[in-house]
């Protein structure tokens, strides 16, 4: 029987405020444990919260950017359970009238778009961080994260496929990075996902029994936990057994899910509206505002990429995948780069130069105008497209312009129609065999000696004056 | 309204209470009693009343996202009923 996959994300995104949600300890990454807290975070008795305003228009930009109804009134929640890292014994979360409802996010998975639907999303808090032993009796608190503001952003279950998820999970951290107001840094956890899957027989339409997989904190780990999950259910199915709802923990080292029953579960939180804590208006006067201040978000600038710059589209998504990305493209053909020329530079040399030193758009040691210098000295044939990669190498490690760099390597592109002569000349005097199967017809020897020219001339000749001097000879 | 031992048992489980019988018997009657007591609003009519989660009319109560001092670890730590030089201790929870 064929099985169709059916998923949902639950995506947690910590907000990039410089404060946490409730009171004013920093939420940096990375300082000594337990340095970042307070009576109010560490939920000492007595202690009243203070929503962090920044985290609610947060919320709200998000919502907007992703077509959701952003709720007039909303309010806080505690969901009740008891865990070491969870001070108080309550997260303060929202539950009735989260902050957004009802959006959606557009992917593209095999040239077909998918509106992705998004249920809700709402504020809450983190909890502390554990640190076990290997071996001993103990577990060990960090309460710097307890408190960092949170959006969880909860995807209908529209996804079909690994495929569409990790499609899904990187449109949303673009977007995310765009609105800036999450980092999306998986590996520090920044952003976090829990998926939601179960399969039915193609064509059936109720959903089967759902399994949640948790501790999913990678675009990779994403796609392998589904694509094993998928693979357990069906297995679990076809031998004529039942999927049993319960929540699995992904193994990334065994490439494994593995159940959690029998641990700690109790589903069975009691909800309740926060006392602490008044209700939330955000009227229209300040969504308007919050609106205005949106930026241009990826599929929109991708259209105009494709329509404005002759861009095809593959191209186009590519560098609206990060807004620094985007921007350094403008920038450099603003700097008179021809579109089409600067994005494959782009593509090619200097995303493979970013990632050998692990860099992004974001700390990119070039500049646009750099690369806009180096394009001209090709367009006016100073330098070849070949030289150029040395041109291009040289500019990204010394910050020097090309024109500077050309002169001092002496770069320049041979076009004097002698001294390339005299090139050929040498070359046919080196090979006279060749030259004669050459003359003979055998046309592929061409590229022979255009590769002998550029190397004696250490690639400085015009090629296209090396093409013509060897018809010439051909003919002579 | 009587509570049913069950519902007691569920409820201490979730309070990490460990109850005795005669407790389940004692804390039983007397949750009893007091949830039958509530029980004295449902006799007022709230037909034209909207449903509130605060008796304040309050809403927006927010403060700007500036830092401000947090407490010094040890003094974070100070009264943990277990703790290291930097962390809280507690016993493992994982196996």
């Amino acid at each position: 029987m064929k099985y169709e996959p059916v998923i949902g994300l639950e995506v947690h995104a910590q907000m990039l405020t410089e404060t946490k949600i409730f009171c004013g300890c920093s939420t940096k990454f990375g300082s000594e444990p337990n340095t970042q807290t307070c009576p109010v975070c560490i939920g000492m008795p007595g202690v009243l919260p203070v929503l962090n305003k920044k985290a609610l228009e947060f919320a709200v930009r998000t919502g907007l950017a992703t077509g959701c109804t952003i709720s007039l009134y909303s309010r806080f929640a505690r969901k009740n359970y008891f865990y070491p890292d969870l001070p108080k014994g309550y997260q303060i979360s929202q539950y009735e009238l989260p902050i957004c409802e009802h959006g959606r996010i557009s992917i593209i998975v095999d040239g077909t778009v998918r509106e992705i639907g998004i249920t809700r999303i709402h504020m809450e808090e983190d909890a502390g961080k554990n640190i076990h032993e290997d071996r001993g009796n103990f577990s060990f608190i960090d309460l710097n994260r307890a408190g960092v503001p949170l959006m969880e952003i909860v995807s209908e279950p529209d996804l079909r496929s690994p495929r569409e998820a990790v499609e899904y999970m990187k449109k949303l951290r673009a977007v995310l990075r765009y609105l800036g107001v999450c980092d999306g840094n998986m590996e520090e956890g920044s952003l976090r996902c829990d998926a939601n899957v179960s399969v039915r027989p193609s064509g059936q339409k109720e959903f089967g029994v759902k399994v949640e997989i948790k501790n999913i904190n990678s675009f990779r780990f994403v796609e392998k936990a589904l694509d094993y999950e998928i693979r357990r259910q069906i297995k679990v199915l076809g031998d004529g057994g039942k999927i049993i709802q319960e929540t699995r923990l992904w193994d990334s080292g065994m490439g494994v899910t593995e159940s959690m029953r029998g641990k700690e579960e109790a589903h069975d939180y009691r909800y309740f509206p926060e006392p602490d804590l008044v209700p939330m208006v955000v009227d229209k006067k300040w969504t308007d505002e919050i609106r205005a201040s949106l930026p241009e978000l990826p599929d929109v600038k991708q259209a105009r990429f494709v329509s404005g710059y002759g861009l095809p589209e593959f191209d186009a998504d590519l560098l609206v995948s990060e807004k620094a990305m985007a921007d350094w493209f403008e920038a450099a053909v603003k700097a008179g780069g021809k579109p089409n020329s600067v994005s494959n530079w782009m593509k090619g040399e200097l995303v493979r130069l970013l990632n050998e030193e692990n860099k992004s758009f974001d700390d990119c040691p070039l500049a646009p105008e750099q690369l806009a210098g180096m394009l001209k000295l090709i367009d006016n044939g100073t330098i070849s497209g070949k030289i150029a990669k040395t041109v291009f190498d040289e500019i990204y490690k010394t910050g020097k312009e090309a024109e500077v760099v050309v002169k001092e390597k002496g770069l320049v592109q041979i076009s004097d129609s002698d001294e390339i002569e005299k090139a050929v000349d040498d070359v046919i005097a080196k090979s006279p065999g060749e030259f004669e199967r050459f003359k003979a017809g055998e046309e592929k020897l061409a590229g022979f000696f255009v590769g002998q020219v550029m190397k004696l001339t250490k690639g400085k000749a015009n090629p296209r004056i090396v093409n013509e001097l060897l018809k010439k000879k051909l003919s002579s | 309204m009587k509570i049913k031992k069950g519902e007691i048992e569920h409820i201490a489980v979730l309070a990490r209470l460990y109850l005795s019988e005669e407790e389940k018997d004692l804390f039983g009657s007397q949750l009893s009693s007091i949830l039958g007591y509530m029980e004295n609003l449902n006799k007022l009519d709230t037909e034209d009343i909207e449903p509130a989660s605060h008796v304040l009319s309050l809403h927006n109560v927010m403060r700007d996202d500036i830092p401000a001092l947090s407490l010094p670890g040890a003094e974070a730590l100070m009264n943990a009923p277990s703790s290291t030089e930097k962390f809280y201790r507690v016993p493992k929870i994982i196996e």
